[in-house]
Formats: C-alpha cells, sequence, structure tokens
C-alpha cells in the first residue's frame, strides 16, 4: 500500500514536470518567452540529437566525464589517504589539522587563476583544479570519522597488538566509512563545479567549454542541450554513489 | 594554545619560504615572496579600487543570497506545510538540484550580460535549492502539538506561517542562511573567475593573466580572509542567537 501510495505520487510529480515541460513549449511557440534566450524544449532537443549526430557533443560529454573521473579519484586517494595520516595521528592533529580548519571556508575555484600561472591553459591544469578542490570535503570527513572512534576499539587493537596500518586498514577505515561516503558525496558535487569552470576558463574542450562558446555565439539552443546533459552527469553519478552508499554501508544497518 | 600550536607550522613555511627567495635571489612570474605578498596586500589595502572591488562581490554574492533564500525560504514552507505540493514537485526540484549552478552561467550571461545581474541571478539559484531542502525539513519536523494549538486557535493560514511555523523553524532557518551564504560567496567569487569582469575574483583573473604573483597571492589571501571571516561571523551570531543550535553547529 505505501510503495502504491509513493509509486502514484512520482507519477503525478514527473507528470507535473512533463506539464512545466510543456508550458515551457507552449509559451515558446507564442513567443512569449524570447526566443534568443529560451529556445524551447524542441530547439533544444534538435540541439542535442543534432551534437549527438556529429558525434562532437559525445566527444565533449566523455571529456568532461574523464576529467571529472580522473580528478574525483586522485581528489579520493589523496583526500582519504591523508586523512588517514592525520586521523591516526596526535601530533597531526594538533599541528596540522587547524590549517585545514582555516583553509575549508577558501572558495575552491579562487586558486584556478594561480594554476593558470603554474600550469597554462592545459589538461592538467583542469584535473589539478578539480583534485585541490574535491580534496578538502574528503580530507576533513575522513579526520573527522577517525577521530570519532570509540576508544574502546583503540584498546582492543592495543591489545591485539595491531600496527597502524592493520589498525587503519581493520577498524578505523570501516568505522569512518560513513563519514568517508558522505565526503566522497561532497566532493563530486565541488568536483563537476570545478570542471565546468576549469572547462570554461581553459577553453580545452567538453561540456564547459562548449557551452561558454556557445553563449559567445549567442546559440541558446546549444546552451541548453550542453546543460540538460550536465544536470544529467550530475543526477547520475550521484544516484550511482549512493548506490555505492547503501551498498557499503549495508552492514551498519543490522 | 591548540591556536598558537596551529599557528606554528604555517610561520615555519611562510619562514622557509622567504629565506629560500632570499638566499636563492629568485625572479618569477609564478611564485612571490611573502614579504612582497604582504607589501602588496598592505598596498592594496589603501586603494580604493580593492575596496570597491570587495564591495561588488560582497554586494553580488548579499543580493544573490538574498533572493535565493527568500525564494528557498517560501517554498520550503508551502512544501513542508502542505505536503501534496512537495510530493508533486519532487521531480523537478531534484532534478535541477544536482545541477552545478555555474553551468547556468552562459544562460544567464545572454540574458543580463556582464555585471551585477548577471552574478545576482546565478548566486541565487545556487543557493535557493539547499535552503529549500533544509527549510522544508525543519517545517516537517515541527512537534505536532504546535499545529493542533494552530487549530484549536482557529488561526488563518498566514498567522499560523508567522505565529507557530516561522518561530519553530527560526533556528534552523538561520543554519541554513549561515551554509547558504558560505556557498554564495564561493558561487560569486567562481562567477568572477569563469567570466564576470568585477569583484576579487576579476582581479584575482586580472593578476593572473598580467603575470603579477605578489597582487595575485595577496588577493587569494584576503579572499580566505573574508571566506573565513564571514564562516566565523555567522557561527558566532548563530551560536548567540540560538545557543540550542550548539550541537548541531557544525
Amino acid at each position: 500500500m505505501r510503495y502504491l501510495h509513493r509509486g502514484l505520487w512520482f507519477l503525478a510529480s514527473l507528470a507535473l514536470l512533463v506539464g512545466l515541460i510543456w508550458v515551457w513549449q507552449l509559451l515558446a511557440d507564442a513567443r512569449i518567452l524570447p526566443r534568443a534566450f529560451f529556445p524551447g524544449p524542441d530547439r533544444t532537443w534538435r540541439a542535442l540529437s543534432r551534437g549527438f549526430a556529429s558525434g562532437t557533443l559525445v566527444a565533449d560529454t566523455l571529456t568532461t566525464l574523464r576529467r571529472l573521473a580522473l580528478g574525483w579519484a586522485l581528489a579520493s586517494l589523496l583526500g582519504v589517504g591523508l586523512g588517514a595520516l592525520v586521523g591516526t595521528s596526535k601530533w597531526a592533529q594538533a599541528w596540522i589539522a587547524p590549517i585545514f580548519e582555516v583553509l575549508r571556508p577558501l572558495p575552491a575555484s579562487a586558486i584556478a587563476p594561480v594554476l593558470l600561472l603554474f600550469l597554462g591553459l592545459t589538461d592538467s591544469m583542469i584535473l589539478t583544479l578539480i583534485a585541490f578542490g574535491a580534496l578538502w570535503p574528503m580530507l576533513l570527513t575522513t579526520v573527522h570519522g577517525f577521530s570519532n572512534i570509540h576508544p574502546r576499539r583503540k584498546e582492543v587493537a592495543r591489545s591485539l597488538g595491531m600496527g597502524r596500518g592493520a589498525f587503519i586498514a581493520k577498524i578505523a577505515l570501516p568505522g569512518a566509512l560513513p563519514d568517508i561516503m558522505g565526503g566522497l558525496r561532497l566532493g563530486l558535487t565541488v568536483a563537476l563545479i570545478l570542471v565546468v569552470v576549469g572547462e570554461m576558463i581553459t577553453v580545452q574542450g567538453g561540456l564547459g567549454a562548449r557551452i561558454l562558446l556557445a553563449a559567445r555565439a549567442f546559440n541558446a539552443a546549444e546552451i541548453f542541450a550542453g546543460v540538460a546533459l550536465l544536470g544529467v552527469i550530475g543526477l547520475v553519478t550521484n544516484a550511482l554513489l549512493g548506490l555505492v552508499e547503501t551498498r557499503a554501508l549495508r552492514w551498519q544497518r543490522r | 594554545m591548540t591556536a598558537l600550536k596551529g599557528l606554528a607550522l604555517p610561520a615555519a613555511l611562510l619562514l622557509a619560504w622567504q629565506l629560500a627567495v632570499m638566499l636563492t635571489g629568485l625572479q618569477s612570474d609564478t611564485i612571490a615572496a611573502p614579504d612582497a605578498i604582504f607589501a602588496a596586500l598592505g598596498r592594496g589595502l589603501t586603494e580604493p579600487a580593492f575596496w570597491a572591488d570587495t564591495g561588488d562581490t560582497l554586494a553580488a554574492g548579499g543580493m544573490g543570497l538574498a533572493l535565493g533564500f527568500v525564494l528557498g525560504t517560501m517554498s520550503g514552507v508551502l512544501f513542508g506545510l502542505i505536503p501534496p505540493v512537495g510530493r508533486v514537485m519532487r521531480v523537478t526540484v531534484e532534478l535541477l538540484r544536482p545541477l552545478p549552478a555555474i553551468a547556468i552561467l552562459p544562460i544567464a550571461l545572454l540574458i543580463f550580460g556582464f555585471g551585477y545581474r548577471l552574478e545576482v541571478a546565478i548566486v541565487a539559484f545556487g543557493t535557493c535549492f539547499p535552503v529549500l531542502v533544509l527549510t522544508e525539513a525543519a517545517v516537517r519536523q515541527i512537534e505536532p502539538r504546535l499545529s493542533e494549538v494552530a487549530r484549536a486557535l482557529a488561526l488563518s493560514p498566514g498567522a499560523r506561517v508567522r505565529k507557530i511555523v516561522l518561530p519553530a523553524v527560526l533556528p534552523r532557518l538561520f543554519v541554513a542562511l549561515r551554509l547558504a551564504a558560505g556557498i554564495g560567496l564561493i558561487i560569486a567569487i567562481t562567477v568572477e573567475i569563469a567570466a564576470n569582469p568585477i569583484g576579487l575574483g576579476a582581479r584575482l583573473m586580472q593578476a593572473s593573466n598580467s603575470l603579477r604573483p605578489a597582487d595575485m597571492y595577496a588577493t587569494l589571501f584576503w579572499i580566505g580572509a573574508i571566506g573565513w571571516a564571514l564562516n566565523w561571523g555567522m557561527l558566532r551570531l548563530q551560536l548567540w542567537l540560538f545557543p540550542a543550535t550548539k550541537g548541531a553547529a557544525q
């Protein structure tokens, strides 16, 4: 009964979305919305299918996805790794962790001009930007998860004669996993923003460059097509990570 | 003591950096010595243009935040009070929410051109959804007995929102405002770096493009200081206004 209830509401909600898109189409057809800015769903769809048919849109999407995946993976490795080191060391907690708190509110994109000086308008600049920006949420949540481990578990590890590596692998990482998963998710949101920003600045292909160039050419349909794809990327990657999260944390709910 | 320990390492790094630059006599387009950066920051702080840039960023970000916060709160209260509205909007909101705010920059650029309105629109778009989600959750969790009181007193919908709902969710609304302020500053700076030629972000980009590393690092430091001060100030204000939110402060 509850599933049926939920399913019906989902359908109603989907119907509303379709209705909104239909209203958008009507407004665009009636020329109430300025055509230069709001091209209407039909022209957006045509730009999408044209782009897919010619292959350029696929290439740009794949470029963006590759950068997103590489940058995010790099940030995850560095963030969780450094977080584990800082989280298990009393010394690092006292001397290094305060710097993180000060750096946290710094907008990650503000580092882009600095990277531009070092790396120029290159692919590696975009990757470094993503990795550096997305690293912080992961690092902070990992440190947080590690420092919240129950003292009794630490005693267990000590009485079993575990080394630091074994303690991290067998006790600390599984215990901190809920926090780390939250950090990975936050990092993905940041990474998606930064891949778009990086591509807009460097104009080295990808969806971010594509929509900015479309804006310079006053091609609104092309922009909407690119933005729609970015929305889909955000939605799908978030959903995938959500699935991984529920699977990885399944043992917790028992 | 903990603050002192936190300062020790950055201070040592700065000192080592300064010594290294002085010993090697480094001339560079990418790196600047700490003393040059602090000199640039000092020069900037006496310059009206520097403060004008700071004001531009804060004004555009602040207006965008105000707009996004009002929109987010209003729809959040509506969605929370009348659950069918919230449920029927679910798919639309969930589709728009994961879209990075910066992605709508080209659309906003076509509509508004460069300037304040471009930035205000994007900041409003980016801050509205987190506020909406937090407000809706806060309204849903209002003590049911309060709604019964409202019904027993036969309050009108307007009076119910003003006298029961808003006071009950006020602390969590402020938490949402604090988080949204951080997001707003990030989006404002990002928009300025990516396209908009006003504010601190544009200043940063200019310093980078014209190979003035000292100015660039000084501006970066200043942006970090503003972000830190904003976060610190809002957190203090929250704990002072709503001491009960202490546990959920972070």
